[in-house]
Parts: C-alpha cells; sequence; structure tokens
C-alpha cells in the first residue's frame, strides 16, 4: 500500500524570522467546530463543564482535558485538541482539523508587527483572550497565548497569503531598527 | 467610523458589510400592495435611519443598526435575533 506523508499547512513556508520576532507553525492533532443547536446553549455548555472543558464567552478560551475550545464567533467554539463528550442531540459538532492553518507569532516586537495588520487593539487583550478580525484582508481568527505571543488562525487555503503577509511586516519593522 | 459589536465590542468599518434598510416582512397574505413595497420601494431618509449590517469579518452577526446619516451619529446597535 502506498504510504501517504501528510504535510502541514505550513510545510515549506515557516518558520521565519525577522528582527525579534519569529512565526512558526503550531501542530494540532483534531480541530473540531461546536454550534449548539437553538436552545441548546446551556446544555451544551453544562456537558462541556461536565467533561472538565465550558463554553467560552465571546472573546474567550477555555483550557481543559486535552486542550482548549475557543470562541470562534456568534454561536461558535472552536477545540483545538480537546477531548470533547458527545454532544449529539445539542450541537453541529464538525471537523476542521484540514481547514485552518494554525501559525504562532512570538517575541518582542509581535504586538508592533500584528499592529500593521489588524484593526483592532490588541495590547488591550489579555492572555487567553481572543478575537475574530482581519488580518490584511483575511478573515482570522486571533488568540493571545503570552505576553508576547499570539495564535493566528486562518483558511487553511490562505496559509501562504498569510505568512507572506506578516512576514513582510516583520521585515518592514525590523528595518527600522 | 466605529460600531461597538454586542459581542465584539468596539470594532472598525471595515469588519462590517451593510446590507440596507431593516425591514418587518409582511404577513404572507397581505397582498401585492404591501409585498410591492417591501420588496421595492424605500425611503431614502436624510436624518435617523434603522439598517441591517453583517460583522462579516469578525463574528459573523447581523446588526439592526440605528443611525443618522446627517450626523454619522450611531444611536444603538442590536443583534438582529433579538429584535425579530
Amino acid at each position: 500500500m502506498a504510504k501517504l506523508i501528510a504535510l502541514t499547512p505550513g510545510a515549506g513556508l515557516l518558520p521565519v524570522s525577522a528582527g525579534s520576532v519569529t512565526l512558526s507553525e503550531i501542530s494540532a492533532d483534531r480541530l473540531t467546530s461546536v454550534a449548539p443547536f437553538k436552545g441548546q446553549d446551556k446544555a451544551v455548555g453544562a456537558a462541556l463543564k461536565k467533561a472538565g472543558l465550558g463554553w467560552p464567552k465571546p472573546g474567550q478560551s477555555v483550557t481543559g482535558k486535552g486542550g482548549e475550545v475557543v470562541w470562534f464567533g456568534m454561536g461558535k467554539a472552536l477545540s483545538i485538541d480537546a477531548d470533547l463528550p458527545d454532544l449529539s442531540g445539542l450541537a453541529a459538532v464538525t471537523d476542521q482539523t484540514d481547514g485552518w492553518a494554525l501559525v504562532q507569532i512570538d517575541g518582542a516586537g509581535a504586538l508592533d508587527v500584528l499592529a500593521r495588520l489588524v484593526p483592532v487593539d490588541l495590547r488591550a487583550l489579555g492572555t487567553g483572550g481572543t478575537v475574530r478580525s482581519l488580518i490584511g484582508h483575511m478573515t482570522a481568527s486571533i488568540t493571545r497565548t503570552g505576553d508576547q505571543t499570539f495564535r493566528l488562525m486562518v483558511m487553511r487555503s490562505m496559509t501562504q497569503t498569510l505568512v507572506h503577509e506578516v512576514h513582510e511586516a516583520m521585515e518592514h519593522l525590523a528595518a527600522r531598527g | 467610523m466605529r460600531i461597538s459589536c454586542p459581542l465584539c465590542g468596539d470594532r472598525d468599518r471595515r469588519e462590517f458589510y451593510y446590507q440596507g434598510a431593516a425591514l418587518t416582512r409582511p404577513a404572507p397574505d397581505a397582498g401585492p400592495q404591501a409585498w410591492d413595497d417591501y420588496v421595492h420601494l424605500r425611503d431614502n431618509p436624510a436624518g435617523d435611519t434603522t439598517d441591517l449590517w453583517h460583522h462579516e469579518a469578525g463574528c459573523g452577526a447581523w446588526l439592526v443598526i440605528h443611525r443618522n446619516t446627517v450626523t454619522h451619529a450611531i444611536h444603538s446597535v442590536e443583534l438582529a435575533g433579538a429584535t425579530s
């Protein structure tokens, strides 16, 4: 039988560095979107809580067993490697593993790089906070994972554009010294 | 111009898509005149207006926005699902 080689979205593109900032790929084994059916928000929240997780409020991410559940828009959350309970009948649970590219931007200038691309003041975002916004012209999910570290997510087909745009901003910032 | 999304907070106008006037859909049996008005006729007010906007580059929520076309003031922003 043929041996298939799995390629990550950022294969051959990442990591890249410029100045104090590094852009690298985050590996995630399972991405799953969870969208509660009408009127089932509370039941989904309770089921997630029982499983050691929780339903994230807008702009939040909940870390728990195995991974985290990130707010992903109105009535939607994305589980990254978390062990989800059985939500049949309560929510639409869909595999997104190959649909999104996850990259990490890290370094003293990370906020300044993102300030050039994202129309939201990310300085005001606490660790664990998340926003749905734009990176350049791409819709993205941006989560602060540390003081100088952010996780950027775009649709997988946009990976090359994401790397190009962020790397360019990193180089421009580095050129200013 | 900034729009305060009930879920996301203050966001730049470029994250939003303008849909049009927020109208109340007539009943199915309201008659051809009411449906003709609903489909085709729009006011073009210089002043207060109520429109639907979509937070397409953010949380994806549909919003009902009361605003003033002369002063550009935004009076209120509500989730469309909460008003209908």
